[in-house]
């Protein structure tokens, strides 16, 4: 082969171009691993066209190389390409948030309202329960007092005002099986401080008065009947106001009611 | 030998070759890509992406099709091409068929007095006509042979040996 023949038929020119065939191209690079000379032609074609080319850049990109090495590395990282769009994801994601908080906030609110209003109406149970409890046992009472004067064997001695209280009135009803003497004070005043209602049972001929008890706790008893034992053979019950404690015999100026037993 | 070398660190993802082909390369380069899309921006995209590519498909690079040059340069003048052709290039701006290289050495030299660029364009000067549109087709433009004909009109058979001329007149001055 004539080297120099070959050289200048320009063929190394349009090589360096990349305007050769592949198998033409290929043709050369082997030529020129055969002739160094081919070679060193080559070389210097690259570097004139290398000065050329670089000649027509406005400026030296060296400055991009500090991104580029970035996005190198970042070749086996996610790139996130909706980084310049609105991040929709993240707008709802605060959304939900909030609007999570304010939700939970009326919950909180909400539960507190009713923890307040369940503590109300366990009060009010416990109120009531009391009430009920109390009931019953007025019912109870009631029902006691309801059959004993049901009870046929039970004596029923109405009580009337006397003169220094006429309006007053009370009933005794006597069970003189068990011995017991209940009296109904409903209709009596109230005594005056320091002072108690005392129950005679009476016997006519002579009038022998014997006390069967005290009517206690009158303010606080609410139904006023009471019950009192009573062992005498009485033809009638009178009630009088006695100092606290009671006494020995009637005071009879302070006789409120007084009634017989009709035989 | 040494070219060889760093051409294999670089095919075996070595950084800092891909540092040095880009200091040896990009300036070279980025004057194929503007010399194409004329617009600096534009280009340092392009550039950008070449670089990319180089990386990234450096072992498809195979020594006995052709130099390392040659095949960068292809590449650039590919992603150059792609970039006027597509939509948003376009309706940015018109390409200029007539623009060729010797307008950037021009421009150059007028505005930024850079010394290579007027040192170049003093010898680019001396050339004639024919040769500064057969540089810029074959090299710049990554014409064929053919097609070269056909643009400047002359016969098929004159194109490689009226280059070869041309090239060598481009030596004698800037080596």
């Amino acid at each position: 082969m004539d080297i120099n023949k070959y050289i200048a038929s320009g063929i190394l020119e349009l090589y360096v171009y990349g305007a050769l065939s592949e198998s033409e191209s290929a043709e050369v690079t082997r030529t020129l691993k055969k002739y160094p000379e081919v070679r060193v032609e080559v070389e210097e074609i690259e570097k004139a066209l290398l000065t050329l080319s670089s000649a027509a850049a406005p400026y030296d990109p060296e400055f991009l190389l500090q991104s580029l090495k970035e996005k190198l590395s970042r070749r086996n990282k996610v790139v996130d390409l909706t980084q310049k769009r609105t991040n929709w994801p993240a707008y709802i994601g605060w959304a939900a948030s909030i609007l999570f908080l304010i939700g939970l906030f009326t919950l909180f609110n909400e539960n507190r309202e009713l923890r307040q209003s369940l503590q109300a109406l366990q009060t009010e149970k416990i109120q009531m329960e009391t009430d009920i409890a109390e009931a019953r046992n007025n019912a109870q009472k009631a029902q006691q007092l309801l059959s004993v004067l049901r009870d046929k064997n039970i004596l029923e001695v109405p009580l009337q005002g006397q003169s220094i209280a006429p309006d007053a009135y009370a009933t005794a009803y006597w069970d003189k099986e068990k011995n017991i003497t209940y009296i109904d004070a409903k209709d009596l005043p109230l005594p005056p401080r320091g002072m108690v209602y005392q129950v005679w049972s009476l016997k006519m001929d002579p009038l022998t008065p014997s006390s069967i008890g005290l009517l206690d706790e009158f303010e606080g008893d609410e139904n006023k009947i009471f019950q009192l034992d009573n062992i005498n053979i009485s033809e009638g019950f009178g009630i009088t106001l006695e100092p606290e404690g009671g006494s020995e015999t009637p005071t009879m100026e302070q006789l409120y009611a007084l009634g017989t037993v009709s035989s | 030998m040494q070219q060889d070398k760093l051409i294999i660190e670089l095919q075996s993802g070595n950084e800092k070759a891909f540092e040095r082909i880009y200091q040896l390369y990009s300036v070279s380069t980025y004057g194929i890509i503007f010399n194409i899309i004329r617009d600096e921006k534009v280009s340092e995209e392009v550039l950008q992406d070449v670089f990319l590519k180089i990386w990234n498909n450096a072992s498809t690079y195979d020594t006995s099709k052709g130099r390392f040059f040659t095949w960068v340069l292809n590449i650039a003048r590919n992603a150059s091409i792609d970039k006027i052709r597509s939509k948003d290039f376009k309706n940015k701006k018109l390409n200029l068929k007539s623009d060729n290289f010797v307008d950037i050495l021009e421009a150059k030299s007028n505005t930024s007095g850079k010394m290579d660029a007027i040192g170049l364009q003093k010898y680019i000067d001396l050339l004639e006509p024919m040769c500064k549109k057969l540089i810029d087709l074959l090299f710049f433009k990554g014409f064929t042979q053919k097609e070269t004909a056909e643009e400047l009109e002359i016969p098929l058979g004159t194109v490689k040996t009226r280059n070869r001329v041309c090239i060598d007149k481009l030596r004698s001055n800037v080596v």
